[in-house]
């Protein structure tokens, strides 16, 4: 390789540590550093003391457990709504993969409400248990934080899973099938295997998001249930006991480090370049006996994603006792809606939000690309851990650390608005690599020896044959990050100015007091929240999908 | 070739993404920079951070009104719930994030009094204010609010039972399975709850009170939010449960906020039941316009603002000279013996109060 070219790479590399360097390592290091040495000398014997309290090891049990139940469900409704959804044809498609995202932008205070409304006693579920015998109440359970992390996670799986499936070559599951396998052997033997990248990464991805995963294990969960996520919180807003905070921080980090570090050797072994086909492959219609698999798979899903949102539009239009349904919540979002000073008109939250998402897509997708593209043929695991460890930190402690190392120079940025998107960034950026990079690594090599033996420069083979592959995957990212932005709540809080409330923030405000008006507001918001993802998601997938190409 | 010409296409409109985002990252900077005082201007503008909790609400005029009278700005800084912006106030001690912290209530006081984090302070308008308010020179009372339970009155009228007069109901075996509470760990009504008990039981039946409401069926969620919307029957509730630990103010609310007018609030109060707390304004150590702070402390116990709180935030304001919203008057509860305890005493214990709480009703 060119020197001019060995540069450039360096350079794909070193841009997305270095963001990342100043804007996740440097507050969590501020916060840490407050933390461990409250007097300005490390405090060895506090620390211990803190990782001895039997709270700490039971909060470290529970959140393994409900991160490993998690990820288990989320796989288990997500694999086979991946082969559904990128292997056939079907009305509605499009618009379900779309949909499919959106659980993971909802408040979790509203998708609580939902879930209320379906596990509560007088709930279909219950009731349907009861009617058989069984006496059923889901609220505050494990099976609550667990269902609902699959419902916010699916979307994970699905997509990341997808995306390497619709390209796998369908004509190897006919030759085994010819060889005389059956149906689902012929999917083990040869499809699992090629799969397992794809399906490893999105199951990382989706064990530390129900790991650091906090409003959901405390609403849903109840207080007798607490994450390492939701004792950070607790020690650091609640009980100011900063060091509690910054231990169970560093043992959070050290938890996601370790099982970054085997995922991603078990994911170096499995990967290979895959015999796929350079676009996406034809969609078979629907016929014979896949009428009842994906029949059923569909139906499935229509239950499971489909029932809280129905109940969400089901309360936006319920105007409460004695005044039944009506739009009056969905007319009051285009004007103002509270003549108070922490209250903007809705639109003006939107337009922040898209504003907001906009600009953390633009940077967390092009920084999170190159890296993937760096890091595709490095041998050495630990830069790869390290753009990856953000997916583990904590919202709080982030935020806590950004507030301390941004409030004085040499960077005195703390009330900046744009630190808001690099946030989103911050946390959008490890999600865009893992996404990309087991598409990076499937490019089969030989295609690009054939490229450059035909005379093409480097700079050209990428653009012919991996750029098309990259594009397609960097899409799908775009709107994860997207709607990472849209949803995020933790670290907004922290960093939006009062003037400039995102949706999230809006619709916390409406529910921060009692009222009909109140409520169905914030159920309309969230509604409005919910089409505005699947609309960016739609124009993304759109994008991505259109003539021929990718 | 067409795959590489719709790659082209592609970068190009991911150019324009780009650039559409950097103007409006363009139109953000020239905002903030328009609020940015002139250097060479000596009367510049003096533009004050105001950090309150997220429940802060103020009616815009009078803001602007403040801005106009006095040349000084006023950003707001919601910090989330009290304890946490309290927290994130005592963090940033060294480069505080503004000038003046409002929201600072009865039983965090004694911790924001322990960092030293306000600068003495009297306003003339502590004239209008109950003495007993006066706790303490670096603080201001500012509004007064009571966590009280509150009862779905349709409920109990169809039930034919009567509604709880006080604590000592809620442990009988008729409200059994009735009541929702929030866990004081997580939720600063939930705390104020627990005080209540600690305060009417004493520190030898506090525990022997929780630990019967345990046994009949008392339902703990982590916040307001989900207590009151998620599992209280009442109002704007869509839960099952007629007893709730909100505000003396939240019938009113339900009234102010309801989406058609009501004549009567669907929810009421149990008056006996009711746990003062004060929340209070300073200004911070380390702010650059002491002078000009105060004048927002002055402004908060300014008459119109007083007047603005009940309808804004849901609260009763300190001073005893203004009137009080017909909406107020008719169906928030004026509590006249609330339970109160020493902030010292909260301070010092309310830790260890939590943790007990939590092996009684929780283990």
């Amino acid at each position: 390789m060119s020197r001019a070219g060995r540069g450039g790479r360096w350079l794909l590399g070193a841009l997305p540590l270095l963001f990342l360097a100043v804007f996740f390592a440097w507050p969590l290091v501020a916060v840490l550093d407050r933390g461990l040495r409250p007097d300005g000398a490390l405090d060895l014997a506090g620390a211990l003391e803190v990782l001895r309290r039997p709270s700490t090891a039971e909060v470290v049990r529970f959140t393994l457990w409900e991160a490993t139940l998690s990820t288990a469900l989320t796989l288990a409704v997500g694999l086979p709504l991946a082969q559904v959804l990128s292997r056939h044809r079907f009305r509605g498609r499009g618009l379900l993969q779309a949909v499919l995202v959106v659980p993971f932008v909802l408040p979790t205070v509203v998708v609580a409400a939902a879930w209320t409304a379906l596990l509560g006693a007088d709930g279909p579920l219950p009731s349907l248990a009861r009617a058989a015998g069984i006496e059923l109440d889901l609220r505050h359970s494990v099976a609550a934080v667990v269902l609902a992390h699959a419902f916010f996670n699916v979307a994970v799986v699905v997509r990341t899973v997808g995306l390497v499936w619709e390209r796998l070559d369908p004509s190897l599951v006919d030759a085994a099938r010819t060889l005389g396998a059956s149906r689902w052997r012929a999917a083990a033997i040869v499809e699992a295997p090629l799969l397992a990248p794809a399906i490893l990464a999105s199951a990382v991805i989706t064990f530390l998001f129900s790991a650091t995963s906090f409003a959901v294990v405390l609403i849903l969960g109840g207080p007798m249930r607490a994450t390492v996520e939701v004792e950070i919180w607790r020690s650091a807003t609640q009980l100011l006991d900063l060091q509690a905070a910054a231990v169970l921080s560093v043992v959070q980090l050290l938890a996601v480090v370790a099982l970054l570090v085997v995922t991603t050797a078990v994911e170096r072994r499995a990967a290979r370049s895959l015999p796929q086909l350079p676009v996406a492959q034809r969609l078979e219609a629907v016929r014979g006996a896949a009428r009842w698999w994906v029949g059923g798979v569909l139906v499935a899903t229509a239950l499971v994603l489909g029932a809280p949102l129905a109940v969400l539009v089901e309360r936006s239009l319920w105007l409460g006792d004695g005044v039944g349904y009506g739009f009056g919540a969905w007319q009051a979002l285009g004007g103002e809606l509270r003549d108070s000073v922490l209250f903007v008109p809705p639109l003006e939250a939107v337009a922040t939000s898209l504003r907001t998402a906009a600009a953390s897509v633009v940077l967390a997708v092009p920084l999170g690309v190159a890296a993937a593209v760096a890091l595709g043929r490095r041998r050495s695991p630990w830069q790869e851990i390290g753009l990856l460890l953000p997916l583990g930190a904590s919202a709080v402690t982030m935020g806590f650390g950004m507030l301390l190392a941004f409030g004085g120079p040499p960077l005195a940025i703390r009330g900046e608005p744009w630190l808001v998107p690099v946030a989103h960034a911050v946390v959008a950026l490890p999600f865009v690599v893992r996404v990309v990079l087991p598409v990076v690594r499937s490019v089969d090599p030989a295609m690009r020896e054939a490229a450059a033996v035909l005379g093409a420069t480097p700079t050209r083979v990428w653009l012919a044959v991996d750029a098309p592959v990259v594009g397609r995957a960097a899409a799908v990212a775009a709107g994860f990050a997207a709607a990472i932005s849209l949803g995020e709540f933790g670290a907004t809080t922290f960093l939006a100015r009062a003037s400039h409330p995102t949706v999230p923030l809006l619709i916390e405000r409406l529910l921060g007091q009692p009222g009909a008006a109140n409520r169905s507001q914030a159920m309309a918001l969230s509604v409005l929240l919910a089409v505005l993802v699947a609309s960016v998601v739609l124009v993304v997938d759109r994008w991505r999908s259109s003539e021929g190409g990718w | 070739m067409t795959t590489t010409r719709s790659t082209t296409r592609r970068l190009a409109a991911l150019a324009a993404l780009a650039l559409i985002a950097a103007a409006c990252g363009g139109d953000d900077a020239e905002r903030s920079g328009s609020t940015t005082p002139v250097d060479d201007a000596s009367d510049a503008p003096v533009e004050l951070v105001l950090i309150t909790h997220d429940s802060f609400a103020l009616t815009p005029d009078l803001l602007d009104a403040f801005t106009d009278r006095t040349g000084i700005d006023v950003e707001l800084l919601p910090s989330g719930d009290a304890g946490a912006a309290l927290n994130r106030a005592i963090l940033t001690k060294d480069d505080p994030e503004g000038d003046v912290l409002f929201g600072v209530d009865s039983n965090l006081l004694g911790r924001a009094l322990d960092e030293e984090l306000f600068l003495p302070y009297r306003s003339d308008a502590l004239a209008h204010v109950d003495d007993a308010l006066e706790v303490d020179d670096h603080v201001t009372p500012i509004d007064v609010g009571d966590v009280c339970l509150n009862y779905d009155r349709a409920w109990f009228q169809d039930a034919g039972l009567a509604p709880p007069a006080g604590l000592d109901d809620l442990i009988e075996p008729a409200y059994r399975g009735l009541t929702v509470v929030e866990d004081p760990a997580s939720s600063s009504p939930g705390l104020a709850f627990l005080l209540a008990t600690v305060a009417r039981y004493g520190d030898e039946g506090w525990q022997g009170w929780w630990g019967a409401l345990r046994a009949n069926d008392v339902e703990v969620v982590s916040g307001w939010e989900d207590a009151y919307y998620g599992s209280f029957s009442g109002g704007s509730g869509e839960g099952e449960r007629p007893i709730v630990v909100s505000y003396a103010s939240s019938p009113a609310a339900e009234v102010v906020f309801a989406t058609e007018p009501l004549d009567e609030a669907p929810t009421a109060v149990v008056t006996d039941s009711c746990y003062r707390q004060v929340e209070y304004a300073g200004i911070l150590a380390g702010t650059d316009h002491e002078a000009e702070a105060g004048q927002l402390v002055d402004f908060l116990l300014s008459k119109d603002v007083q007047a603005d709180i009940p309808l804004q935030m849901f609260v009763y304001p300190v001073r005893d000279d203004v009137e009080l919203p017909e909406a107020f008057v008719e169906h928030a509860a004026r509590i006249d013996a609330p339970l109160t305890l020493d902030p010292a005493v909260v301070a010092a214990q309310r830790d260890a109060l939590v943790a007990t709480w939590g092996e009684v009703v929780l283990r």
